[in-house]
């Protein structure tokens, strides 16, 4: 990201989108508003508590001692500079990580109060309630149709309920108009926009609870994120959405809650990602805790 | 040329400087040069050699052809043998090979790639199995005949089709497993996860995605190891394909697979041994043959490919 514009639209824009009872020109924010968004959250229910979160990739620690609240029917974003963990992060609440030859996930997920780590757990049901957008668009090779039916069908869906479940999706994701007419053709055959709006279609047809979503619009052009974020909006009031991004004027768009990582190296040259700041997403672009936060959020690291 | 120039020398220089140089890639040329080359070599070579096979094969290619895949084999005349048996001896053998070499090829090869990934124990099964390609077929024709043949005769009844047949499998038992490894391995790792994020098992990842994703090179694998298995002669004469012998009498295609068999390359072998230019004939007129049906089975697989490639 050029750090210039970086640096720009966080003092100028930022806060217009964020906090629209906020003056333009203000930079800080008062004790009492902190205060005002903090009781609101206290408000909203909590569906991820994280405990002590290490992960480690064999013997190498890759994320160290992350813990941290994630509220429902919010979007919180993880940022940060490369190799900070917040992917690997992202991925152990869907026990993605299990999936990772020599991948161990040490702490505690509390998911509704079960621990989502512990042995009576089966991650294939977590994943039904936990879904996950990838940063590269990867729909099956199937039909439009069949990518979205995978899911409810290997849930016990009934056929005759599927047309519904398809279209319901569909729409939902934005995609069915575009789609409609050609559900039986390849996914391939979409542009890249429309096959990541496919798969948060495909992702939020098994019903889920939280959507997680790993850098979604890396691989898209400005107006397809555009679309894609106006469907996280959407979508936050009936799902709890957790998002990864490197864009920091996207996670200021988007999100309610922001965390910051960053990550160390130790003097073997392992690099090692830790939480550095976790609030509210206005109070992270305006009046960061942390030295580290700020200097990356104004662009002059990362 | 490359010298770094100030951009007031490239202006003036430009229609000069970027004028197409002769001899500016001379390796690159003579690299292309080269490889065009070993192309026309490696296929050149086949060329003759099917041209002499059909040139010395002409006179029953041309004249007799009907009787000579018709009739059996006969120590009489040349004219009168014929490679009936060796067909059908060798497809039942090439089914009986494909029957046991490709579900415990692709078995193993989904156990080493999707459940033992990784592992030291994959990691030196791989690297034997990879070694086991390279041992020659007359050794597998030793194994056979010790295990198959003799040791469990009982199963196999002896010198029979499907003794034969499970030696080729085990030939080409490491064919199929290296190359359906390598289906398996090709499979994008996102397809794999974007099944597992909408909540499926492993046994549903595997068999509604990874598989049919990895379907079409297994199976182009598998035949061309069943191509190999249908040129083989030095491990099935080991293991008792016979000369000629191929009664069938009373008995119904099910009971030949446990009786005396021969294949083409066998038959081909022996053609080759006897004395006289007209059994020579005989030979090459079979090597065609054989080829023709290797052809064929390539091309039911690439059929097989395009047919399973677009129906998803």
């Amino acid at each position: 990201m050029n750090p210039e514009k970086a640096l720009m639209t966080d003092e100028s824009e930022a806060p217009e989108i964020l906090a629209p009872s906020e003056p333009h020109t203000q930079t800080r924010i008062d004790v009492s508003a902190v205060a005002a968004m903090a009781g609101q959250r206290a408000d909203t229910e909590t569906v991820f508590e994280c405990g002590d979160i290490n992960v480690y990739y064999g013997d190498f620690l890759a994320l160290r001692d992350v813990t941290l609240d994630i509220a429902a029917h919010e979007v919180t974003a993880f940022i940060g500079p490369s190799g900070c963990g917040k992917t690997t992060f992202l991925r152990c609440f869907n026990r993605m990580n299990d999936l990772i030859e020599g991948a161990r996930v040490d702490g505690t997920i509390h998911y509704h109060g079960v621990n989502l780590y512990q042995d009576e757990v089966d991650p294939v049901e977590v994943r039904r309630r936990v879904g996950m957008v990838f940063q590269k668009p990867n729909p099956f090779p199937k039909s439009i149709y069949d990518n979205i039916a995978y899911g409810p069908r290997l849930a016990g869906v009934k056929r005759s309920a599927l047309d519904d479940v398809v279209e319901g999706s569909l729409t939902r994701a934005a995609l069915w108009d575009e789609v409609k007419d050609r559900l039986k053709m390849s996914a391939y055959g979409l542009s890249g926009g429309q096959q990541q709006r496919l798969c948060i279609a495909r992702a939020i047809a098994v019903q889920p609870d939280v959507v997680l979503m790993d850098e979604p619009c890396s691989a898209l052009d400005p107006i397809a994120t555009g679309r894609i974020e106006e469907l996280i909006a959407e979508l936050k009031t009936e799902y709890t959405i957790i998002i990864v991004t490197h864009n920091m004027q996207q996670a200021a768009r988007i999100s309610d809650m922001t965390a910051f990582f960053s990550v160390q190296a130790n003097e073997m040259g392992h690099r090692t990602g830790e939480l550095v700041e976790y609030a509210p997403t206005s109070l992270i672009f305006t009046n960061p805790d942390d030295p580290r936060t700020e200097a990356y959020i104004t662009g002059r690291v990362g | 040329m490359s010298v770094l120039t100030t951009p007031a020398g490239i202006a003036t220089g430009a229609a000069d400087a970027l004028r197409r140089r002769p001899g500016a890639d001379v390796a690159g040329s003579a690299f292309k040069w080269l490889l065009i080359g070993a192309t026309v070599f490696a296929t050149g070579f086949l060329a003759v050699l099917l041209a002499v096979m059909i040139v010395d094969g002409w006179e029953v290619l041309s004249g007799n052809l009907w009787h000579f895949l018709t009739h059996g084999f006969s120590q009489r005349s040349a004219a009168e043998a014929g490679v009936w048996q060796g067909i059908l001896g060798s497809l039942q053998v090439a089914l009986v090979t494909g029957l046991f070499a490709v579900p415990t090829g692709v078995a193993t090869a989904i156990y080493l790639v999707e459940y033992a990934q990784g592992s030291r124990f994959a990691r030196i099964v791989e690297l034997n199995i990879r070694n086991l390609a390279g041992v020659p077929s007359i050794v597998y024709g030793l194994l056979g005949l010790a295990v198959f043949v003799q040791t469990i005769d009982g199963f196999t009844k002896g010198k029979t089709v499907i003794a034969g047949g499970m030696t080729l499998a085990a030939m080409v038992l490491p064919i199929v497993v290296i190359t359906s490894v390598e289906a398996l391995k090709a499979v994008p790792d996102s397809l794999r996860e974007a099944a597992y994020g909408v909540g499926a098992t492993k046994w549903e990842v595997l068999s509604r995605q990874v598989l049919p994703a990895a379907l079409s090179t297994i199976l182009t694998g598998t035949v061309l190891a069943l191509a190999r298995a249908l040129g083989e002669a030095a491990p099935l004469i080991l293991v008792g394909a016979a000369t000629g012998f191929m009664s069938f009498g009373d008995a119904n295609v099910f009971e030949t697979f446990t009786g005396p068999y021969t294949a083409l390359p066998v038959l081909i072998f022996n053609f080759a041994r006897q004395p006289g230019a007209d059994w020579g004939v005989n030979a090459a007129a079979a090597s065609v043959i054989i080829l023709v049906l290797v052809l064929a089975v390539n091309g039911l697989a690439i059929y097989l490919r395009n047919r399973f490639e677009k129906q998803w």
